[in-house]
């Protein structure tokens, strides 16, 4: 076991792809001797060479568009986009290129392209740093989504969306891209299959969904509920595309009552397609409609007011009450 | 693979310079000024203010007071040249590093500093100073110029607009278009350039293989290297494009070759991917020096008056200072407004909602 933070475990992942796989590429803006804005690929271009860890221009359309063209010619990119507010001049070429070729070939292209995103608030950035634009790409067939919460998937999970012959977004959460934890690197037995949920705290009167950086407010929150006297089931979805349904169904059968968190707006999002999966199947299982806590419909605000956008502690036990209340 | 990092880089001849790092007025074929000493020393003035702004922002930065800051130290000649040679009708479109053409333009600097405190998005209004709102997005900014100038046409209007954008954005796929538009529609509009040879960690040959001033010919129209810390170059220059663009003679790209002298913001460590020998060699050719020399050389200014703007940047420093912490912050039901501009029942419900939330607390 080694301790290492969220961004050293992604690092030490797309390290070890490197070395498994000669074909697996690292592009994006200032990844090579910065070592990314987060330091995320640091050290790679000196290990791995200019070619293999690349420095783009300053276009994302370009660097997503070319990733097609290598994977195209069997290499596996592994883009970063700096920051979540700029995947959007990216959008063109993942949502009507990446997404659609293989199928529109009837299989025979393959496109293992890796979009790796920097999401969510709580950094105290400037606008266009805090995005958090899942439902964009969960609204889009052909793409894998997936979101890391802790080092162990973080190291893990970035192997697996490299591993993948589909074109996989990855977020990564970047206000915890300091927190620490255990990662067993020695061995992958502990891996967790990469479209698959994970129970994160079982508990058995009510349900927590969540992903990426909300995962450790809903631990947090899970924790507070206790001294109330609640026992909240904590899940964390990891994979938004395809959605492990069993594991979230499950869950709101057990415990009757599902809160689901994201800090991306509420409307229009994520939680949407849950709640309407959960009504939809567990109908009769359900003591309360199923609540969704998440951002406002306004566009992220200055970051003096962001910890009013975002979901806290209070604002999910707030919702927990209000489960309660029917 | 490797490459050359000196292309692209140098200082080619065709730089349009009026005054040297050592202070003396030379002379260029194409592009002269004449200023009186009342604006010389007016250029000096809006030189050593902008770069107070700038300093007092940077501390501000560092003592928790801002969440980040963009710094435009070294490029002061660029933005107050290309700032100056504006006149009022003409409409401006930044990036977030223009502080001086802000400045120029009649911003309150404490405007800015709002953005970077996380108080606002930007706190003025752009048809007020005929300034618009800083982009952060790299490059968005150059078509909405483009339009802005195409409307201008529109109106038979005598104006321009200029669109500030570094040497990285020129990679942006928006920025080409907006080239491509310009050139098409013969748009009143000067695309300005501060080449400061880096974008982030990037140097300027991961963006281009030629200068970039020549990418404007394969567009369809003239672009023009100019020392980007010599102001009176850059005003020059920059005045005779403005003029020619509301003259109906379409677009300029200035490429204005200068140089980021501090870290790309506040969260970033330029010592990873540059020598330090790079910022000295460019410390000699500060845009304020040259022209200070240049003043005492031809009498136009004598130490009393150095300390005169010495005195005036320690109080627009000290006042900025104390108006950014005195800066009350947003109350937190001001994110649901002006996100419309009409009525919107979604964003009334959800306000309701979590203004009933707080109240709450209070109970
Ligand atoms: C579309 C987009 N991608 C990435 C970024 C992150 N970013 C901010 S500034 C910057 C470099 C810009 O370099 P340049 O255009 O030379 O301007 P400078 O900062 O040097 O003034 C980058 C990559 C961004 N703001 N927008
Ligand atoms: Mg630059």
């Amino acid at each position: 076991m080694t301790v290492l933070s969220l961004s050293k475990a992604l690092n030490e992942g797309m390290r070890k792809a490197m070395e498994d796989d000669p074909k697996v590429l690292i592009m994006g803006e200032d990844v090579g001797k910065l070592g990314g804005v987060f330091r995320v690929t640091d050290g790679l271009q000196k290990d791995f060479g200019e070619d293999r860890v690349i420095d783009t221009p300053l276009a994302e359309s370009g660097i997503i568009g070319t990733a097609i063209g290598l994977a195209l010619r069997g290499y596996r990119p592994v883009c970063e986009i700096q920051f979540d507010g700029f995947v959007f001049p990216a959008a063109d070429q993942i949502i009507t290129q990446l997404a659609k070729m293989p199928m529109r070939s009837l299989g025979a292209i393959k496109l293992p392209v890796v979009v790796r995103i920097p999401c969510g608030g709580g950094i105290g950035a400037v606008e266009h740093h805090s995005e958090s634009p899942e439902a964009y790409f969960t609204h889009t067939a052909g793409l894998r989504v997936v979101a890391c919460a802790n080092p162990a998937d973080a190291y893990s999970m970035i192997q697996q969306a490299i591993q993948s012959d589909d074109p996989v977004i990855f977020f990564e959460p970047k206000r915890r891209y300091w927190e620490k934890g255990e990662v067993d690197t020695t061995s992958t037995d502990w891996w967790t299959p990469l479209d698959r949920a994970r129970v994160v705290r079982p508990g058995t009167d009510a349900t927590l969904l969540c992903y990426g950086p909300m995962v450790k407010t809903c631990l947090e929150a899970a924790k507070a509920a206790e001294e109330d006297g609640r026992d909240l089931e904590v899940v964390d979805l990891r994979s938004l595309n395809p959605l492990d349904t069993p594991v979230v169904l499950d869950s709101a059968r057990r415990t009757g009552r599902v809160v689901v968190v994201h800090e991306a707006p509420v409307n229009n999002g994520f939680g949407a397609e849950l709640a309407a999966r959960i009504t939809e199947q567990c109908f009769y299982h359900l003591e309360s409609p199923v609540l969704r806590v998440g951002g406002f419909s306004t566009p992220y605000p200055p970051s003096k007011l962001e910890e009013h956008y975002l979901p806290d502690l209070d604002r999910v036990l707030d919702a927990v009450d209000r489960a309660f209340g029917y | 693979m490797t490459v050359d990092a000196s292309r692209g880089a140098e200082a080619p001849p065709e730089l349009v310079q009026l005054l040297t790092p050592e202070g003396e007025r030379v002379q260029h074929p194409d592009y002269d000024i004449d200023l009186t000493p009342e604006e010389v020393r007016s250029l000096y003035r809006d030189l050593v203010l902008v770069r107070r702004v700038d300093l007092e922002a940077v501390a501000l930065q560092r003592q928790g007071e801002l969440g980040i800051w963009a710094s435009l130290l070294g490029q002061e000649a660029a933005q107050i040249g290309s700032g100056r040679a504006l006149t009022d009708a003409d409409m401006a479109f930044p990036t977030y590093r223009e502080h001086g053409v802000a400045w120029c333009r009649d911003v309150d600097p404490l405007k800015l500093l709002g953005l970077f405190r996380g108080v606002n998005h930007g706190g003025w209004d752009p048809k007020e100073h005929n300034f618009h709102l800083y982009t952060i997005v790299i490059g968005s900014q150059t078509l909405h110029a483009v339009g802005y100038a195409m409307g201008i046409q529109r109106d038979d209007a005598t104006a321009a607009t200029i669109a500030y954008f570094g040497d990285g954005a020129t990679s942006q796929g928006d920025v080409n278009e907006s080239f491509i538009w310009a050139s098409v529609f013969n748009a009143p509009i000067v695309f300005f350039c501060q080449n400061n040879q880096w974008a982030i960690s990037e140097p300027l040959e991961k963006q281009t293989r030629i200068p970039l001033y020549r990418r404007a010919s394969g567009f369809g129209f003239p672009g023009v290297r100019v020392d980007g810390n010599d102001v009176f170059a850059c005003l020059a220059v920059t005045r005779a494009a403005l003029k020619n663009a509301r003259e109906g003679q379409g677009p300029t790209m200035i490429e204005a070759f200068t140089y980021r002298m501090g870290a790309h913001t506040s969260a970033d460590d330029p010592t990873r991917y540059r020598v330090a020998s790079e910022l000295e060699a460019w410390k000699l050719k500060d845009p304020i020096e040259r022209v200070k020399s240049y003043m005492f050389k031809n009498e136009l200014a004598d130490q009393a008056f150095i300390d005169e703007i010495e005195a005036e940047a320690e109080q627009l420093g000290a006042d900025l200072r104390a108006r950014c912490l005195a800066m009350p912050d947003p109350e937190p039901l001001a994110m649901f407004e002006h996100v419309y501009s009409e009525p919107h029942a979604l964003i009334d419900e959800e306000r309701a909602q979590y203004a009933a939330y707080l109240e709450g607390f209070e109970r």
